[in-house]
């Protein structure tokens, strides 16, 4: 089994499914949201972060760096992606925390020993495992092997998915898996489109096909000016009415994820000022409700 | 709702302004001017209670239902001159002093010098323990390798059990009468000794009686010129009450509460003892009397709620006796440390969770109050409406009531020899000290500061602070190939401190037992009577000794750290590694930055620190555990630090984990501040890889920010995490939940922020209660506020 490439693991996770849990973050995704707060997770290789505001200049980097990928350019580092074999030591050895190697390749094994470190915690709190990322169904063949290793051992999983991916992906898993918290972005195609870089029908078939199956938990980012108008709500709220889903959470847009962005040399399309007003959000909650569907603000 | 009663009265106590009362000093002058001598030395110390029985003004502030205080009033503390003998300055510097002050009036000094002074400048124990003591142990004390609980506050550390809630001090009487009558002076050689004790606890039983009695006379005193009719009928009780209890067994909730405030107050009148004293185990003893009396329609739920915070009050009245010097250094605040247990398990093992328990978690929430500290005792019986309880409480961030691991305690106890019943029936006092309640004494004896034997072991012996040489030559340290050298002169140099600190508490546990018996306290814990012995000499049916290790963190990660990078890795060597200790890491910021940055830190459930952890553990119990004591027992580990981290960081360099020289050091057996990096969970199950079972108890901050535990999911979290905790053994944890900006706003206005509690170590204070260099440390204590938002 080849590893799979993985962000983070974050223990302590406590609003990314029921009770204490582990989260996995998986590398990759195919949509490219424009409020997504892990843009690291989009591209599935690994890459160099860099904290500017941490760097001192001292060099360090520079000289252990086997391949000569970092150079100072007029006061600032930089690095060659050609040259750089993404061998993580110029991370290793920086004594300023100012550069880390983001993406780790990871086998079944050493995934699963990390895993079961919480296992207590797991069972006091009917808590468990959650993959995340990224879009974990991108690992689904790796995926399948620690789910069924959980479901051996009694550990609850939920994968957190954009929906994004072949409906067989689903079908490889959705026997071992205990809960999906499954993201819709946007009702409307065409600005699904232009805010994710993919269409939404895969992904509101797929929910409509693993809902006959599965336990579900719909997440809908709400970003303000984006999605959080009538028409959109109203139309999520005819598409689910018709499902067996077991609750809708609504996550408010924040910006915490925006620094990331300069520290991957990417852009950040949104203006950082898209955070929903509580008030939007109860009335949100509100049509839900109306409709007889179990809302909750907040994962 | 509190009644305005309790409002009134609970306003009092927190306003009133902690001050010097000359007139135990006084009365106590008066005893030994009159009987020294003249009656052996017991004796002598049971008149010194009578007579301020006699003699001490008595109060009873407006509205209270419960009676007694200390001193004339509240906050007003008396001094202990025949156990710190303070000088004129002490006077002016704890009257000046910003925190933790208690103003002294000027004839209060006038009397110092005249009086007190004269008669006991080289009588008191604090003067006799030091002539005492070699050089040897003063230059360790000085440099702040050790500590020592005795120098200022009498030896005490316990708490009660059921007995005065089932028996009289008639009964007590009685017992000892017995006891006397039944001593053989042809084949007993100690029966003489005996006799006198006994003696001596008699004429203390008198005293506690000849209290009640007068109290009822005032009572009554005042109910005769109160024009209130309603008071007027209360005092009537009150008058009623006292001339029953203390004499006679309680028949009521109410008089359960008047008997053990009598006893408590006598306990904190006979002498100083650390921990004052405490109920120990209330819901257990005040539930017969609750459900009794609820079920015949005499009391009710609110009734008692006003009764028991009336309690609280009483607790909160008595500041803890001033400290100076190292002692204010180690234990810098005005908590006496009465910590009421609630929950555990009973006698047969059985959930011990009642409609008391309950009552009490309402009181602690609703009157906020710094004393009397508390807990709650979960076990695995415990229902979850009970954890949910207590931590509903303790999210709100008054720091109470700390969390305790009931079975863990109870195996502890059954570890150091007690029987299952006396071991159920014990608990927690102090910060986090397992007892068996009444009828053990458990002596703290000094914290010991861990990081500062491996300074001298690096520095062969040497202590750079002092520049003297208070260590043995253990070799160059630059000299060692391997970390199993370097631990093993680690290992040398521990036994050689604790050596000297075990010598000098024999030296002082002897002073105590003959000079400065408790025969009140004695009368309190089980098996003095029965077998004529003080308290303070091996009475009680156990007798366990306690040294206190600190900064287990900071040595972890400073060892962690030379094992892998000295060691190991070899990237940098010990002279060089030496040198940035040296220099505090001037002109060093790589290896800084290394030390700290790229080295494994205990906290994270990361073997590879843990498991020096362990390692330095294991050495230090080894060391420690099952030497004898002077009293039969032997001593034991603790592993907590009250305020003393801040101190011993105070007198070392810096260390081989990044930690800038004179900073504290970390506290209990939290990890070193900011080392935990992987959220609560990985902090736990760090902790929990030492083997708390093997000790008398452990102290484990975590520090939340409001969001965490916010909503039911968060309370549920947290009751989970504790319950995860204490199934891997762990014996205590607490909760500061507040978030590091309120704490850096308090610090820059302390006006705005009067009523701000924080944790610190085993018991609240007042985040303005605090000095600086403490602020900082529970501001820098990592805070845990992980969502779901990834990474």
């Amino acid at each position: 089994m080849e590893p799979s490439t993985i962000i983070n693991i974050q223990k302590y996770s406590i609003h990314d499914g029921p009770g204490i849990r582990t989260t996995v973050f998986f590398k990759g995704c195919p949509l490219n949201c424009w409020w997504c707060h892990n843009p690291e997770s989009q591209n599935p290789r690994p890459e160099i972060m860099f904290f500017e505001e941490r760097c001192t200049g001292c060099s360090t980097c520079i000289k252990r760096c086997p391949t000569k990928a970092i150079e100072l350019f007029q006061g600032h580092l930089v690095t060659y992606e050609k040259k750089c074999t993404l061998c993580g030591k110029c991370c290793d050895l920086c004594p300023n925390n100012a550069r880390e190697l983001v993406g780790t390749d990871i086998t079944v094994k050493e995934l699963m020993s990390k895993l079961i470190k919480d296992e207590v915690f797991y069972e006091e709190s009917n808590g468990g495992v959650t993959f995340s990322g990224g879009e974990p169904l991108m690992h689904s063949d790796y995926l399948i092997n620690v789910l069924n290793i959980c479901k051996d051992r009694d550990i609850h999983t939920t994968i957190d998915t954009s929906g994004y991916a072949p409906f067989e992906q689903f079908e490889k898993i959705i026997d071992s898996v205990d809960l999906f918290l499954f993201d819709i972005k946007h009702m409307n195609n065409e600005k699904h489109l232009e805010y994710t870089g993919v269409e939404n029908t895969l992904i509101l078939d797929n929910l409509k096909k693993l809902s006959q199956k599965g336990n579900i938990y719909v997440r809908m980012p709400i970003i303000a000016g984006i999605n959080d108008d009538d028409e959109n709500i109203n139309m999520a709220i005819n598409f689910l009415s018709n499902l067996n889903i077991t609750q809708v959470d609504l996550l408010p847009y924040h910006k915490m994820g925006m620094d990331k962005y300069r520290r991957l040399n990417m852009q950040y399309k949104l203006s950082g000022f898209e955070k929903p007003t509580d008030e939007i959000l109860d009335k949100i909650a509100e049509k839900f409700k109306k409709a007889g569907i179990k809302i909750n603000i907040g994962g | 709702m509190m009644t305005e009663r309790v409002k009134i009265l609970r306003e009092q106590s927190v306003r009133a302004i902690p001050h010097i009362s000359m007139e135990r000093a006084i009365i106590v002058d008066s005893v030994y001017k009159q009987y020294e001598g003249t009656v052996s030395i017991p004796v002598l110390r049971a008149l010194v209670l009578k007579e301020l029985m006699l003699n001490k003004k008595l109060c009873i502030n407006d509205g209270e239902l419960i009676v007694g205080e200390r001193g004339e009033n509240p906050a007003a503390t008396c001094t202990y001159p025949e156990l710190c003998c303070h000088t004129l300055q002490d006077f002016d510097v704890m009257d000046a002093r910003k925190r933790i002050s208690f103003k002294v009036d000027n004839k209060s000094k006038k009397i110092q010098e005249d009086l007190i002074i004269p008669a006991w400048e080289k009588k008191s124990m604090r003067y006799r323990i030091l002539e005492n003591m070699t050089d040897q142990w003063k230059d360790c004390y000085v440099a702040g390798m050790f500590t020592e609980f005795m120098e200022q506050r009498g030896p005490g550390h316990t708490s009660g059990d059921d007995k005065i809630f089932k028996n009289g001090f008639l009964d007590f009487k009685e017992d000892i009468a017995k006891a006397i009558s039944k001593l053989d002076f042809y084949d007993d050689d100690e029966a003489l000794d005996k006799k006198n004790q006994l003696e001596a606890m008699d004429i203390a039983c008198d005293s506690v009686i000849i209290l009640g009695n007068r109290y009822s006379a005032y009572a009554k005193e005042l109910a005769q010129k109160e024009e209130n009719p309603k008071r007027k009928k209360e005092l009537l009780e009150i008058a009623e009450i006292c001339k029953h209890v203390p004499a006679h067994a309680p028949r009521n909730f109410r008089e359960a509460l008047q008997m053990y405030w009598f006893a408590h107050i006598c306990v904190i009148s006979e002498l100083n003892p650390w921990d004052a004293y405490n109920p120990g185990r209330l819901d257990q003893h005040l539930n017969p009397f609750y459900q009794n009396e609820i079920e015949n329609g005499e009391l009710t739920r609110d009734e008692a709620i006003e009764l028991l915070e009336c309690f609280w009050v009483k607790f909160n009245n008595q500041p803890a006796p001033p400290k100076v010097g190292i002692t204010l250094k180690e234990s810098g605040t005005y908590t006496d440390f009465a910590n009421i247990n609630i929950g555990g398990v009973k006698a047969d093992g059985q959930d011990g969770v009642n409609d008391v328990s309950y009552l009490l978690l309402y009181v602690i929430d609703e009157m906020q109050l710094l004393q009397p500290s508390s807990n709650a005792q979960i076990s695995k019986k415990s229902p979850q409406k009970f954890v949910k309880a207590a931590c509903e409480i303790a999210r709100k961030g008054l720091g109470q009531p700390s969390m305790f691991n009931a079975d863990a305690v109870t195996q502890e106890l059954i570890n150091a020899g007690k029987s299952l019943e006396d071991a159920r029936c014990g608990g927690t006092s102090g910060c986090v000290e397992a007892g068996a309640f009444g009828k053990e004494a458990y002596i703290l004896t000094g914290y010991f500061n861990l990081p500062k034997v491996m300074e001298i072991t690096l520095n062969n012996g040497i202590d750079l602070m002092t520049g003297k040489k208070l260590g043995v030559e253990t070799g160059d340290a630059s000299k060692f190939e391997t970390y199993n050298e370097l631990f093993e002169a680690y290992k040398k140099q521990l036994k050689h401190f604790i050596d000297i600190k075990m010598r000098g508490n024999r030296v002082i546990e002897r002073l105590y037992a003959t000079l400065m018996p408790v025969p009140f306290l004695s009368v309190l814990t089980s098996d003095c009577i029965s077998k004529g012995k003080d308290y303070n000499a091996g009475g009680a049916r156990y007798n366990t000794n306690y040294i206190q290790g600190v900064g287990i963190g900071t040595i972890t990660d400073a060892l962690t750290a030379i094992k892998k990078h000295v060691y190991e890795d070899k990237n940098i060597t010990m002279n060089e590694l030496k040198e940035a200790i040296k220099t505090d890491f001037h002109g060093h910021e790589d290896i800084l930055k290394l030390l700290k940055n790229r080295t494994p830190k205990y906290g994270n459930d990361d073997d590879y620190a843990d498991d020096v952890m362990r390692e330095i553990f294991t050495s230090y119990y080894s060391e420690v555990t099952g030497r004898k004591n002077g009293k039969g027992g032997e001593y034991r580990i603790d592993m907590l630090p009250t305020t003393c981290h801040v101190y011993f960081g105070s007198v070392i360099g810096a260390t081989a984990n990044g930690r800038k020289a004179y900073m504290p050091v970390s506290e209990g057996i939290s990890p070193d501040k900011g080392a935990d990096i992987n959220g609560p969970t990985a902090v736990l199950k760090s902790a929990a890889k030492m083997d708390h079972l093997k000790t008398g108890g452990t102290l484990l901050n975590q520090k939340f920010t409001p969001a965490v535990v916010q909503g039911e999911e968060g309370l549920n979290n947290l009751s989970n995490l504790v319950r995860s905790y204490f199934r891997l053994d762990g014996h205590h944890i607490q909760f500061n939940i507040v978030s590091s900006d309120t704490l850096i706003a308090a610090q820059k206005n302390p006006d705005d922020y009067n009523d701000l509690i924080v944790r610190v170590a085993g018991y609240s204070d007042y985040f303005n209660n605090l000095d600086k260099v403490l602020q900082d440390e529970i501001i820098g204590r990592t805070a845990q506020s992980f969502g779901g938002c990834g990474y």
